[in-house]
């Protein structure tokens, strides 16, 4: 018996099951999983060793905090310790791999501060790593 | 320097930046999928225990024979207990003589229809249900002997057909959740002729507004009958509304006309339509098909005489029959079917199976079809069957409900079935989205996807995660705790070693034995049981923060295990029992009841321990037991949790 996930999917399968391929990376792995004459679907027996290699590698891990917050850093140049609004969503949006506007607009939910407009990306990193914890 | 360094220098700079977006962008997507991910499971666990409460609720059918067969007393001094266990029989000549007995008072504000209905009485409703008033029991009752006689005259399927200009929406489930349907008809319009409507069942049970629901949708029917066009959902049944919520409602919110409510509403249950057919292209149902599904039988049968899931037809002895024929009055078979006596009063067992299909069928990807295990009816269809089905009567696409979806809706079997459900936010606030669909004939059905959030409740994606989330796993919890002495006993036969720790594997395995879920165990452990530096899992310590109040100190623990996990049954059993719904049943029958649920679900339990502690928590009152109180003393502690008592009512 084959079981069948559909594509759109599997990246989220993949990231959940705690790997962090970059969008590039992910079209490329679900290129090797998928069928000869694309259906949109992905056959478990496929993506089975595929996966296991990946994980046995310790392929795509995870950012470390330290490095996430170098990140933001970069963007601060001003070292002000938060991005405005508008500055998060150009950089967000314009470069590296884009995000979607649902992306754009579930990230500022969760991560700006309603009164002064702006991310406190400090604080956002801590929050998060929290609640994953 | 020059102006090469500088341009350079800003190349340097927007690489970083490039750099330093993909890191963000990146953590960001694993966060997300890792919240959406856990959303699944939540939603996974709620569906588990909702299909496997229903599959509970079936099996509740066989006891009733059972307890018929040899409760003799019932049987022969009690007959109108049977004829409460069997439904009753409704005359219509009733409807004047009894309208005529109720008062709607000078006093009363709540909306005053006008027969006949126009749309402005569906205003009306909606603008009185807002402001959260309850719509006079006279009123009720008017509906629905209006809607009865009309239902009467439909067909078994509606025959329907759009056109470029003319699109038909189609809803599923709403199980009560007012605010979605006022959101559907404020977002999509009122019910006319040029907007027409399907509603695909289940319009109760569950929420709490199921009445309300219930009223603006006959309401809607009766002013458009041609164009609103209602199916009949598996809870469309007066048997699962005992169980689910709906007929609490009604006997809370009409304390003086309820029962007489109830009854009506049985009937008008049995002619609502099974399906619709829309450009002869479209079958719209409310759970789905079998391999065996006869669209020209379903055509034909009379389809009244379907009453409950939990009322199949009998095979009636011919002997038997003529004997107690001759008692006075009416005629009865010990395994418990319609009285008066006629076959005719039943469908065939052919028959009957066909309409369950059509009301409790699932489709999965697996080709085939399969009994549907987790439900307890109906079956599961593959990709193959709907080919099959929809070729062998000319159809394009099956739309169907029955099943909640985190996006409202799915599409599956190569784009020829459509699950339509319409109660947002159904297991939990940020449990998943409601839907409805557009369709005309040429063009490709459009979605329409909404969630209702309270003002509060606009909070980030990993807020309502987590809520849900606690919340499922709250449930789940429970599950367990309810089924302590079973779980404790296959973790121990596997721990050969007496050591208190099972690996991850033989965990998972006991856990799905024993609670007959199919859940993502080894994903949920980490929220389930606390496991040790090599991976191995400690058992007991899922028991350590959660335990079932005892009413009463002295009795045993497995006594009010039973109790606790069997209330949902044993409620229903009561509900039964107390034909008159004062809420109080004898000790006798209490006892009686008691010894034959025991019995039959094989339960050991040393009965003498229920006496004591129904006389412990002084529950006699005159000699009965009020049995609301009864049940709602098991509960379950979580120890360390805000909320003391967990969710008594029954789901």
């Amino acid at each position: 018996m084959s079981q069948i996930i559909q594509w759109i999917e599997i990246g989220t399968i993949i990231r959940s099951l705690g790997c962090c391929p970059s969008e590039g990376e992910l079209h490329d792995l679900i290129a090797e999983v998928e069928e000869e004459e694309p259906t949109g679907y992905i056959r478990f027996e496929k993506f089975l060793p595929v996966m296991t290699e990946v994980l046995l590698e310790r392929r795509y891990r995870p950012i470390p905090e330290d490095i996430l917050l170098r990140a933001f850093e970069v963007l601060d140049p001003a070292k002000h310790g938060f991005l405005s609004k508008e500055e998060l969503i150009k950089y967000m949006t314009e470069e590296g791999e884009p995000f979607s506007q649902e992306e754009m607009e579930e990230m500022l939910s969760a991560a700006i501060d309603p009164e002064s407009n702006s991310v406190h990306y400090k604080d956002y990193i801590t929050m998060m790593v929290i609640d994953e914890n | 320097m020059g102006c090469g360094t500088s341009s350079s220098v800003k190349d340097k700079k927007s690489e970083t930046a490039l750099k330093a977006a993909l890191v963000i962008q990146n953590w960001y997507r694993g966060r997300s999928a890792q919240l959406k991910t856990r959303q699944r499971y939540a939603l996974t666990i709620f569906q588990s225990i909702e299909y496997a409460d229903e599959q509970g609720q079936l099996q509740l059918s066989n006891f009733f024979s059972f307890m018929l067969e040899n409760y003799t007393r019932v049987l022969e001094e009690d007959s109108e207990l049977v004829t409460h266990l069997l439904g009753s029989n409704i005359q219509d000549k009733d409807r004047r003589d009894y309208l005529g007995l109720i008062d709607v008072p000078d006093s009363y504000c709540g909306p005053r229809l006008q027969f006949p209905l126009t749309f402005t009485d569906i205003d009306l409703l909606i603008e009185a249900f807002k402001q959260q008033q309850i719509l006079h029991a006279y009123y009720v009752l008017e509906v629905l002997f209006e809607t009865k006689k009309l239902l009467q005259r439909m067909p078994n399927f509606t025959h329907t057909k759009t056109s470029p200009s003319k699109e038909i929406t189609i809803c599923g489930d709403l199980h009560g959740k007012l605010d979605d349907l006022f959101l559907i008809y404020s977002k999509n319009g009122l019910p006319s002729v040029s907007n027409p409507y399907v509603f695909n069942g289940d319009f109760v049970d569950r929420g709490k507004n199921s009445m309300e629901i219930l009223m603006i949708l006959f309401v809607s029917f009766l002013v458009y009958p041609n164009d609103l066009h209602l199916n009949r959902g598996n809870h469309e049944d007066f048997m699962m509304n005992k169980r689910y919520g709906f007929t609490k409602e009604v006997l809370n919110k009409y304390k003086l006309h309820g029962k007489k409510i109830l009854q009506i509403l049985e009937d008008v249950y049995t002619w609502l339509p099974i399906g619709t057919i829309i450009d002869n292209e479209i079958l719209v149902v409310h759970g789905g098909i079998s391999e065996s599904t006869d669209l020209n039988l379903l055509h034909r049968i009379e389809r009244n005489k379907f009453k409950s899931v939990l009322m199949p037809p009998v095979p009636i002895d011919g002997d038997r029959a003529t004997e107690k024929e001759n008692k006075v009055g009416t005629t009865s078979t010990a395994r418990g079917i319609r009285t008066n006596g006629s076959l005719s009063e039943q469908l065939t067992k052919h028959e009957w199976d066909q309409v369950i299909d059509i009301l409790w069928s699932d489709p999965r990807g697996k080709r085939g079809c399969y009994p549907n295990t987790s439900r307890g009816g109906g079956c599961y269809f593959g990709p193959d069957i709907t080919s099959r089905i929809l070729n062998k009567y000319r159809l394009k696409m099956l739309i169907r409900s029955h099943e909640c979806k985190p996006e409202g809706y799915e599409i599956c079997h190569d784009g020829k079935v459509i699950t339509v459900f319409s109660a947002s936010n159904y297991y939990e606030e940020g449990s998943n989205r409601g839907a409805y669909i557009r369709v005309s004939s040429g063009t490709p059905p459009r979605f329409f996807q909404y969630q209702m959030t309270s003002a509060t409740c606009l909070r980030p994606l990993y807020q309502r995660v987590n809520a849900v989330e606690s919340s499922a796993i709250r449930m789940l919890k429970e599950r367990m705790i309810s089924r302590k002495t079973d779980l404790i006993r296959a973790f121990q036969l596997q721990d050969c070693s007496k050591s208190g720790k099972l690996s991850v594997g033989q965990w998972a395995f006991s856990m799905e034995n024993v609670l007959g879920l199919s859940l993502p165990w080894r994903s949920l452990s980490s929220r389930l049981v606390t496991t040790d530096k090599d991976g191995n899992i400690d058992y007991m310590s899922s028991f350590q923060d959660i335990h079932i109040q005892k009413p009463v100190k002295e009795v045993q623990p497995t006594l009010i295990e039973t109790v606790y996990r069997y209330r949902s049954d044993l409620q229903i059993i009561f509900n039964v029992i107390d034909s008159d719904h004062s809420g109080l049943i004898s000790m006798e029958e209490f006892r009686s009841m008691w010894k034959l649920f025991t019995s039959y679900y094989s339960v050991c339990i040393d009965d003498s321990q229920l006496d004591e502690l129904a006389e412990r928590m002084d529950l006699n009152k005159d000699g009965s037991i009020d049995f609301n109180e009864f049940l709602k003393a098991f509960y379950v502690v979580h120890k360390f949790d805000k909320l003391n008592k967990s969710d008594t009512t029954v789901a």
